[in-house]
């Protein structure tokens, strides 16, 4: 196939791919597109919810605390901390994806095993937040949470809409995490060696990255605003 | 996959995942130090605050997509086939917010004993 681009090429006349992307890449980011329109309607029922209501709970006050610290009050530091992890484990995949590129085993080993343990911290960081608020009464169905304005809790919007979509967007750091083990036990036969690419390692990072940005997202709707 | 075996051509490409890489910690860095600047003093105004945070996640997910996932470095067609679908959040995020707040609104104007009765504005001058 002859895919370089030139200025007069004729995207759509045949003979190549229009995406000069392979199959497997282009349906993974079809699938991509609509997860992204999945988690964008989780959030948005949660920004309808939040403009719906009076009152809401101030996130500087509910996400306070760091493993180790008693009762340091120290907001947003641990969830910029998550933050940091996952960008870091996004940077260590673009890195394997990079040396498959270039046929280096020894170096997409290297780099997809540090994604792998990005990946587990992460979901460590994640499990003691969620078992910290469980501890101080919040979880689905119940918000022990002031609102910022003082006044007693009016609804569990805050709490269902936290846990249901931070637990969605955990649950897809667990696949990759599977994902990820999966493709670096390839790696390591040498299957991709053998099969001449490292497509399948592109393809995983793609999803990986789509983690990396949900979060993003969830962060800025959840902590900052 | 069109990647030739070239040192320099590697070297270059790992230089600009770190280079994105820095970007992305030092706006996120920003981002937490406006939220503490704000906790402390006030200041920027929670407006201004809340929009500058959406700005910078949009500037956050534009270096993700376009270096990380690489689209910035494909072919027209794909970016556009990628990213054309994406605006309907533009009319969906209006409406359930806009929703949203006129939700608010009638459950406060139209809760037991609102409206407050206005006295019949009798005389009052049509000026609109």
């Amino acid at each position: 196939m002859d895919n370089a681009v030139t200025a007069k090429k004729k995207w759509w006349n045949g003979g190549h791919s229009p995406f000069s992307v392979s199959y497997g890449k282009l349906m993974m980011w079809y699938f991509l597109i609509s997860d992204a329109f999945t988690f964008g309607a989780l959030l948005i029922a949660y920004g309808t919810q939040r403009f719906m209501a009076e009152a809401w709970p101030d996130p500087n006050v509910v996400f306070h605390s760091f493993p180790f610290m008693g009762h340091a009050n120290l907001p947003l530091v641990f969830v910029s901390l998550m933050t940091f992890i996952l960008i870091m484990s996004s940077v260590t995949m673009v890195l394997a994806v990079n040396a498959g590129h270039y046929m280096d085993r020894k170096s997409v080993i290297k780099w997809l095993s540090l994604t792998i343990v990005g990946g587990i911290m992460f979901l460590g960081c994640q499990a003691w937040e969620w078992t910290h608020l469980h501890e101080v009464g919040a979880w689905w169905g119940r918000n022990p949470f002031l609102n910022a304005d003082g006044s007693a809790p009016l609804s569990t919007n805050f709490t269902d809409f936290f846990f249901t979509i931070t637990g969605f967007h955990g649950l897809h750091v667990t696949s990759g995490v599977v994902l990820n083990i999966i493709v670096l036990a390839n790696v390591i036969k040498g299957t991709y060696e053998h099969r001449g690419h490292y497509e399948m390692v592109e393809k995983v990072g793609l999803y990986w990255h789509f983690v990396d940005l949900v979060w993003v997202f969830v962060f800025t709707c959840f902590y900052l605003l | 996959m069109a990647h030739t075996s070239n040192a320099n051509d590697r070297q270059a490409s790992i230089k600009s995942i770190w280079k994105t890489f820095w970007i992305l910690l030092i706006v996120t860095m920003v981002e937490v130090g406006l939220a503490f600047l704000h906790l402390y003093t006030g200041f920027p105004g929670k407006l201004l605050l809340n929009s500058i945070f959406i700005g910078l996640t949009i500037v956050k997910a534009f270096f993700i997509v376009a270096e990380f996932m690489h689209l910035g470095h494909e072919v027209r067609n794909l970016i556009m086939t990628i990213l054309f679908p994406l605006l309907l959040f533009v009319w969906f995020i209006v409406a359930f917010l806009a929703d949203g707040d006129s939700w608010k609104n009638m459950r406060k104007d139209l809760a037991p004993g609102t409206p407050v009765k206005k006295e019949a504005p009798a005389h009052a001058p049509a000026h609109h």
